[in-house]
């Protein structure tokens, strides 16, 4: 096990510094930001000049990156245009998108894995349709139209909650957007959940716990559930880093200042050392996420060993 | 088990979502009654940059300004004249000599008195190439310019040698070239006077600005909201009418709108387009829609020769001939933009040398005569027009295809006309910069402070700042160097706009629309309108 995890901690670091060097290119590829910097007038150039040199773009892109490289192993992102350095950012920006992740994380697994498990054992019956018709509904309907809907009707119409997020961000202003965010994600892992459940409600395993006299309850939580959840602890793992990185249009709608907000601003004004920062950290968190999940398989269900 | 869980969430959901509303509700302006101590809750944009007067080139930042500080002359909010503010006097007998007296009895909001070292030091500081500031070329026309900011290599010098203090109130500038109507620049947020401690420490400064405006800085989180409080001790008479403004950064205008709507900001001004329908509905009549020092122009690349032969500007003119303005700005815009006659804006006023109808025939939708003139110039180069716009900001796809399917349907061919987006705006100013763009592309001009020099002379004199078609006319430069010598106010409008007649008899940037403000308020506040540069005047507006 130990062994495991070692092998697969080394093996991110050749997926981590390809996955900053591609960003790394691709930001440089959409133009000069300092010309984007002084708006529609063009900036005197001895100005420009001084700018590329105080942010290091006047370097060729390999140095920019090793350069960059160097300096995130010692903790410093750089700085943003707005001179703000993009750590502070991060605090900023991180805290508010892992509350945001965890609200849309808690629906997925209440809500989704609890509507797998009913519908799973149900079936073909009048509530197995149903909400397998509103999983749908809910997958073909974009995400940008079930915030807007639910911001003007919760928020403007209704008056229950405020359609825009305070600076502050707290939980409770989270639950809707949060809601928002999950509904794609939650579908599917009503889905996941059904499929495995239906499919392993029929193995020897469960019959024999049937047939030894298990409590109901305990045949559903103990042994089909705990099988069935690998299809579905892995979606929901990588799901986090998605959430995370791919809130920006629920962010966006519903004014919070998170992760995704930074990332749309960073990439609007080219603001490399913010976009590669913030992706940098993401594609950690995608990482870390992955190697949990992993690791869960293990705990879920003890057949398979690592090595 | 499991109904029971699914019941019990839904059921805690609910209540929290709804202890949330009752802890929210009622937030924002604390005092009513009209007795002035109510805060106004406005939208806001994250600025570009750091928040200092030289380095402030964008509106967001631009806010900040216009509520922290009060600089030598400020532009009158309804009609955009420069009026004195802190200046006494502005003495000068050959345009070129100036003598300014600050007025007594200023302070900054630490207590610190306003000198006239307060606006040297500032205006050096902003010049000094070493301090990055964005808006340094604002002090190009003070001697010593070009060796405090050289166009290359490093400053030779640290301060501006034509700047003296002659006295504790009293300072003499030395323009390098005649400049009758420099006092009017004055008013722009780039000359305001610094306080000692922006020097002493400047990154406290900068996350907490002090200035010697109506408002001071209660509380800033940088990237979500600033809290401006009244200033009680102001000494200007223009003093804040409101407790203060909390400005509000959102993610999207629509959110904001929304917000709105909803009771829960008081003054959003920037109603998107989406929502320029129903905005009337929505608000009954609290919507502001006037026009702004903002003009929308077709620029050429005259360092193209394709562009640039004997008889192109008959192709130009027939291109401008060929756009139906009314239509598009109606359709598209929902009147938020005005047809362009000129190429300044209506904001000038009549003295102020807008002339409404300069551009003449040309500007006036006439497929027939269109098509004549694009034959008799040869055609258009290449057999089509690529019009060039940035797809990033600013839905700018809508209009410009529009403008071709007006072109198209004049010149009665399906392909004269295309758009050619380019992806980030700052790839596109790259290609301007670089030179590669090969037809028209859209350029726009916001002015700087309020005269027909700066619509003009930036945009048209051989290598200015912001002449991105490198349009070059001898005659066209001598009549602005003719006009800013000139002492008589009046005169030197009127030579401008024989320079303006220049650029219309040779096309050399076809104008589109003049853009205007548009702004929406709760039933909350009054008072409200937005100046000519299209920011909200919030030191007057009244919270109910």
């Amino acid at each position: 096990m130990g062994r495991y995890v070692i092998r697969r901690l080394l093996q991110m670091i050749p997926v981590f510094f390809g996955a900053t060097l591609l960003i790394f290119l691709m930001v440089n590829v959409m133009g000069d930001p300092i010309a984007g910097l002084c708006g529609d007038k063009q900036c005197d150039p001895a100005t420009a000049a001084q700018l590329e040199k105080e942010f290091g773009l006047d370097k060729p892109v390999w140095q920019q990156y090793l350069t960059y490289m160097g300096n995130v192993f010692t903790g410093d992102f750089g700085t943003a245009f707005n001179g703000q350095k993009v750590t502070e950012l991060m605090a900023a920006a991180f805290p508010v998108t892992i509350r945001l992740t965890i609200v849309a994380i808690l629906f997925e697994i209440v809500i989704g894995i609890s509507l797998g498990v009913v519908t799973g054992l149900r079936r073909g019956r009048p509530i197995d349709t149903t909400v397998l018709l509103l999983t749908l509904v809910v997958i073909s309907v974009p995400t940008f139209v079930t915030g807007l809907l639910l911001q003007l009707l919760l928020g403007v119409e209704w008056g229950i909650i405020k359609p825009a997020v305070s600076t502050e961000a707290t939980f409770s202003e989270l639950i809707v957007p949060g809601l928002v965010l999950a509904s794609v994600s939650l579908a599917y892992v009503t889905r996941l959940t059904r499929t495995s459940i239906a499919e392993n409600r029929r193995a020897d395993y469960v019959r024999t716990a049937i047939a030894k006299g298990l409590p109901r309850r305990r045949v559903i939580v103990r042994h089909l559930l705990r099988n069935s959840l690998i299809p579905v602890v892995t979606f929901i793992g990588t799901d986090v880093g998605a959430l995370m990185g791919g809130a920006i249009v629920t962010e966006r709608i519903f004014n919070i200042h998170g992760v995704g907000y930074q990332l749309y601003q960073g990439i609007v004004r080219q603001n490399t050392q913010t976009v590669v920062g913030f992706v940098t950290v993401l594609v950690l968190v995608f990482l870390a996420a992955n190697l949990i999940v992993d690791l869960l398989y293990a705990v879920l269900d003890p057949r398979i060993r690592y090595a | 088990m499991r109904g029971a869980t699914h019941a019990k969430w839904a059921v805690c959901a609910v209540a929290v979502a709804l202890a949330a509303t009752a802890c929210g509700g009622g937030g924002g302006s604390g005092g009513s009654g009209g007795d002035g101590s109510g805060v106004v809750r406005s939208s806001w944009g994250d600025p570009q940059n750091p928040l200092e007067p030289a380095n402030t080139n964008e509106v967001q930042g631009g806010k900040v300004m216009d509520m922290l500080f009060r600089g030598l002359k400020r532009y009158n909010s309804k009609t955009g004249a420069a009026e004195d503010m802190l200046a006494d006097k502005i003495e000068t007998t050959d345009s070129i000599n100036f003598k300014i007296t600050v007025k007594d009895g200023w302070t900054f909001s630490n207590g610190e008195k306003v000198t006239a070292q307060s606006f040297v030091d500032a205006w050096n500081y902003g010049a000094n190439l070493k301090n990055n500031q964005k808006n340094a070329y604002f002090f190009g026309q003070i001697d010593g310019y070009d060796k405090v900011h050289p166009d290359s290599g490093t400053p030779s010098a640290t301060n501006l040698s034509g700047l003296k203090v002659t006295g504790p109130l009293t300072f003499s500038v030395k323009l390098n070239q005649k400049f009758s109507l420099w006092p009017d620049t004055l008013g722009y947020a780039a000359f305001a006077p610094l306080p000692k401690a922006f020097f002493d420490n400047h990154s406290a400064w900068v996350s907490k600005p002090i200035g010697n405006g109506p408002y001071t800085i209660d509380n800033y989180t940088k990237g979500s909201q600033m809290s401006l409080r009244k200033w009680d001790a102001y000494p200007g008479t223009d003093k804040a009418q409101n407790g203060g403004v909390d400005l509000k950064v959102y993610t999207d205008n629509n959110t904001a709108y929304t917000d709105l709507t909803a009771g829960n900001l008081d003054l959003v001004d920037d109603v998107p387009a989406s929502q320029l329908k129903n905005v009337n509905a929505d608000l009954s009549g609290r919507y502001i829609n006037t026009p702004a020092g903002i003009i929308q122009t077709l620029a050429f690349p005259f360092y193209d020769p394709a562009w640039n032969k004997a008889d192109s500007d008959k192709v130009r003119k027939g291109l401008s001939m060929a756009i139906n303005r009314k239509q598009i700005t109606e359709t598209i815009f929902q009147k938020t933009r005005t047809p362009a006659t000129d190429w300044t804006s209506p904001v000038l006023g009549k003295d102020g040398g807008f002339q409404d109808g300069l551009c003449g025939d040309s500007c006036d939708y006439n497929p027939t005569e269109a098509k004549k003139l694009v034959q008799e110039g040869g055609g258009i180069p290449g057999g089509q027009v690529k019009i060039g716009y940035n797809a990033d900001t600013g839905s700018h796809k809508e209009w410009v295809d529009a403008v071709c399917n007006s072109i198209n349907n004049a010149l009665g061919n399906d392909k004269a006309c295309v758009g050619l987006p380019t992806g980030t705006f700052a790839d596109f100013r790259n290609k301007i910069t670089q030179k590669k763009m090969t037809g028209p592309f859209r350029a726009g001009w916001q002015m700087d402070y309020p005269l027909i020099q700066n619509f003009l002379q930036p945009l048209y004199y051989t290598n200015a700042s912001s002449n991105d078609g490198k349009w070059s006319n001898k005659e066209f430069d001598k009549l602005v160097d003719q006009a800013n010598a000139e002492s008589d106010r009046a005169k030197a409008v009127k030579i401008f706009q024989q320079a303006e007649g220049v650029v219309r008899d040779n096309m050399a940037a076809i104008p589109l629309w003049y853009q205007n403000g548009s702004a929406g308020y709760s039933d909350k506040v009054s008072n409200v309108a937005l100046n000519p540069f299209s920011v909200p005047v919030y030191n007057e507006i009244k919270v109910k």
